[in-house]
């Protein structure tokens, strides 16, 4: 099989990759590096600190968002992957459901949830919620204020991106070898010391995964900010956008902030790599 | 493994809250006898009977569902013979090769799909072509391959060199030898790919929209483009029937996959008896 | 390698050769870019019924976002429908097409007081659609002062409540005639103003909208908010606690007028729907459908006295008076435009 005339077989996507993903990454680059006439400027590159804090807010936004989703996924992984046969394959199956419903319609339906005279104020206000709260509290609110806030951007972005955490972790762990566990118990450690020196250090490499692919759409997202922001919070996806179809036309602009944008988050993705790789090396060692 | 306790229950529901909790509404509303979206008017089926007659949403669904089978087909072919060539090649021009495989990935969704809206417009100048539906095929193609050679490439790496050439030496041709061979055992890799091919497809939203020119909508065009307004229950029918079809189907794929374990641990069970009760006693 | 550029091509030229799915530029199509919630669809119909022509419809939902489409060259349309100073830029940057007014013999039956316009001085390039003013919408349950003028939308009393425009010439635009100036100035220093002004208001603003405000007015998620007068009829329709204001201070008057981009695929189709649009028939569908204000005089004749009369579509002279045109900005302001609108966004 690994002859060397099976190579062939390769070459008609490499051209492929070479035409619709690398020279399209190159006109990216000779844009932001040019102006409207075509001639070499830096301008796009010395105007960007303007928008320091769309890249600010934007990398910390997706942060916590991705915290947030280590926090609800990894548990959940962990639970899945210690359930039943049956149970792990429906799980998987009910995780992985959302995703074939559009995700606009569904962080739509985050907003008729969230608003002021949204789906969960009505509710708490029909079994008398605020009553009670404003009874102990001392306030006089009849609705809690949710939607056009940040959380309310982030809360979309962890549910947007979830199952994008849960499958690798969960797959990380499910192939974790019962053996190894075994034998650490066999060794005398509880489960707390077997869940620390074991299990969590195997799985990190599925944590690693799971925070590239919750992090980069997160950090990139313009609809999310759009259907659950109100237009307030500005991402580095709206400004990108904005520069291209929307309401500020710069392509020039545009590029060199997808290109900064692309920069920083490899940067950031290879020194957690390296930073996960070492942790991996310790642990073997 | 320790049977989950009653926290970890407790938690699963409620994660699982989260995600359902928006599209119970959403089911819900579709059938609302109002255009309302949080007020409740009453128990209708007028939505699903007005989305077959919205020609608008019934094209972009057939356009989504088009764009989709073609590009994970292209993508399947395409990236199971590119995994084969990245698998048989040195270790250094596959290293590159991969990377580069992975730029899709990895890149954010709007610079992938901006990039290649400059280089449409930038061909678009030198060959006699718009945007639209072969653009947007294109990009699809492109996003869809890198899944299914991710997904291939694990199972080549299984396979036992050794059978191919068994196979071969045994005097089938090359092509017979991988179809015969080496297919069968990638396969579950070959369908794994396609299948993510073909979900990331239906639910791209931000490449397509860069993409697609103007004459072409997705589905999820459309509905970004409601959602500058308001998204009408239409949408909600036709989601509340796409989620009854998808939940069918893996309902059936598990319902089969679970009897299919089941027969083959009772064929495995029947075959490894005699010799493993003897060996379990033995070793006792 | 020859197997993959072959693919390639053959996609591509899949789309000019009549592909599948959308395609283009085979006879009997035009193609039109309009404002959301701005046609009675149904009308398209009754033009393909006449003339074989079939239309592809697709919105947009701001002028600036028309022109990035347009710039960005990946769309094809045939006709268009920006406002006036976005026609005006549109001439400036040889973007449009110059009209065969052979083909459109209606267009005699547009007010000859909206003929030679500023934005169009030979009126060469475009056709008027709508005209109409932008002006405050309450809900009278919610807001219990008197509107008369710009500042209750600068009123923190309503924090949580007030929508804003999400465009940069009429939200910037409300901040600078609130301020006192006017909607065209080219003085960086009252714009700068300007937009300080609406970085306060966002902290108490509901949101930056478009046509989301239909929904969250009509359904009282929010109580107040500039739109334009059209639409304001047609959310009273449906909520009849919304009220109207054409506020003291003055306000943006403007014309929506049809255009055939440059290079258009169906120019003849393009100004046959020009023309037909122009027909009282379609004139009375849209302006039924759509509220705003009609250009053709024999529509006008014929809408019913309370629409004629209704002082939110065809304000007195005397409000008109009190209104002031967008004209096109020089390009370095249009560029302040686009960075403070950001500076407002990135807050």
């Amino acid at each position: 099989m690994r002859s060397k005339r099976n190579q062939i077989l390769a070459v008609p996507y490499v051209v492929w990759m070479a035409v619709f993903v690398v020279v399209p990454l190159l006109l990216i680059v000779v844009y932001a590096f040019t102006t409207k006439d075509g001639s070499f400027t830096l301008a796009n590159f010395s105007t960007m600190n303007q928008y320091l804090g769309v890249f600010g807010n934007s990398f910390f936004l997706a942060l916590v968002a991705t915290a947030i989703c280590i926090l609800l996924g990894y548990p959940l992984a962990y639970f899945l992957a210690r359930s039943g046969h049956r149970m792990k394959g429906v799980a998987m199956m009910l995780i992985m459901l959302p995703m074939w419903m559009n995700f606009l319609l569904r962080t739509y339906s985050w907003m008729s949830l969230l608003e002021d005279t949204g789906l969960i104020n009505r509710l708490l206000q029909s079994i008398r919620f605020f009553d009670l709260w404003n009874g102990i509290f001392g306030t006089n609110i009849e609705f809690f204020h949710m939607i056009n806030t940040p959380g309310a951007v982030v809360l979309g972005m962890v549910y947007n991106f979830l199952p994008f955490m849960v499958l690798p972790i969960f797959s990380v762990i499910e192939k974790i070898d019962s053996r190894v566990i075994e034998a650490a118990q066999d060794l005398g450690a509880n489960s707390r010391r077997v869940f620390q020196k074991v299990v969590f250090p195997l799985s990190l490499p599925g944590v690693l995964s799971g925070i590239t692919m919750v992090f980069i759409p997160s950090v990139s997202t313009f609809v999310i900010t759009k259907l659950l922001g109100g237009g307030m919070t500005m991402m580095l996806g709206d400004l990108i956008e904005m520069q291209f179809l929307g309401a500020a036309y710069n392509p020039h602009l545009g590029s060199a902030i997808s290109l900064v944008m692309m920069i920083v988050v490899l940067i950031c993705m290879a020194v957690m790599n390296r930073f996960g790789e070492g942790e991996e090396e310790a642990m073997l060692l | 493994m320790k049977k989950n306790g009653l926290f970890s229950r407790l938690f699963m529901g409620l994660v699982f809250l989260f995600l359902y909790a928006p599209i119970f509404v959403l089911i819900v509303f579709s059938f609302n006898a109002t255009k309302s979206r949080t007020v409740w008017g009453g128990f209708s089926l007028d939505w699903y009977a007005k989305l077959f007659q919205n020609t608008q949403i019934m094209g972009a669904l057939y356009t989504t569902l088009l764009v989709s089978v073609i590009a994970a087909a292209i993508a399947t072919i395409a990236g199971t013979a590119a995994a084969i060539g990245f698998y048989s090649m040195k270790r250094r021009p596959r290293t590159l090769c991969l990377s580069v495989n992975n730029i899709p990935m990895t890149n954010a969704d709007i610079v992938t799909g901006v990039s290649l809206m400059l280089l449409f417009v930038f061909a678009g100048r030198f060959l006699p072509f718009k945007q639209g539906f072969a653009t947007l095929l294109i990009a699809h193609i492109t996003f869809d391959i890198p899944y299914v050679i991710l997904s291939v490439l694990p199972k080549l790496r299984q396979l036992d060199a050794n059978i191919y050439e068994a196979a071969q030496d045994l005097g089938a041709t090359g092509f017979l030898a991988f179809r015969k061979v080496v297919l069968p055992e990638i396969m579950p890799g070959v369908l794994n790919g396609m299948l993510i091919a073909f979900t990331m497809s239906i639910d791209d939203f931000v490449i397509s929209y860069f993409t697609a020119g103007s004459q072409t909508s997705t589905l999820a065009m459309v509905i970004y483009s409601m959602t500058r307004r308001k998204i009408s229950p239409e949408i909600n029918a036709l989601s509340t029937l796409m989620f009854l079809v998808v939940l069918a189907l893996l309902l059936v794929i598990n319902i089969r996959q679970a009897n299919q374990d089941k027969a083959a641990k009772k064929k495995a069970d029947k075959l490894a008896a005699p010799g493993s009760a003897a060996l379990l006693d033995t070793q006792k | 390698m020859i197997l993959s550029v072959a693919t390639a091509l053959a996609l591509m030229a899949g789309c000019t050769g009549g592909g599948v799915g959308g395609d283009t530029a085979s006879a009997g199509e035009v193609n039109v870019y309009n404002w959301g919630e701005y046609i009675d669809e149904s009308i398209f119909a009754d033009f393909t019924a006449q003339t074989g022509i079939k239309v592809n419809y697709n919105v947009y939902p701001d002028n600036e976002s028309l022109y990035s489409t347009l710039k960005g060259g990946g769309a094809e349309y045939d006709v268009i429908i920006p406002s006036d100073y976005m026609i005006s830029r549109m001439i400036e940057e040889d973007m449009l097409e110059k009209l065969d007014f052979n083909n459109i013999p209606n267009f005699s039956d547009i007010d000859p007081s909206l003929k030679d316009p500023d934005y169009d001085p030979t009126n060469e390039y475009s056709v008027p659609y709508m005209w109409g003013t932008v002006g405050i919408i309450y809900n009278t349950a919610k807001i219990d002062k008197p509107v008369t003028g710009w500042s209750s939308l600068f009123d923190s009393d309503y924090k949580g409540q007030i929508l804003m425009f999400d465009n940069s010439r009429d939200g910037i635009g409300i901040a600078l005639k609130y301020l006192g100036y006017s909607y065209n100035t080219t003085d960086e220093a009252q714009i700068q103003e300007a937009v300080d002004l609406l970085i306060e208001q966002q902290s108490y603003l509901q949101g930056y909208v478009m046509d989301q405000i239909f929904d969250k007015l009509e359904g009282g998620e929010a109580a107040i908010g500039p739109y334009y007068a059209g639409d304001f009829i047609t959310m009273h329709e449906s909520n009849p606690d919304l009220a109207w204001c054409l506020p003291e201070e003055g306000s943006n008057i403007f014309v929506d007028a049809m255009c055939i981009p440059k290079g258009a695929a169906n120019k003849t189709n393009a100004e046959a729907f020009i023309n037909f649009m122009c027909t009282t028939d379609a004139g009375l569908a849209n302006c039924k459908a759509i509220g705003y204000s009609t250009p053709l005089l024999s529509v006008k004749d014929a809408l019913p006295d309370e629409v004629k009369n209704d002082p939110v579509a065809y304000p007195s002279a005397e409000a008109l008076a009190r209104c002031e045109s967008f004209t096109n900005l020089p390009e370095n302001i249009l560029a302040l435009y686009d960075s403070e609108w950001l500076r407002l966004k990135t807050q």
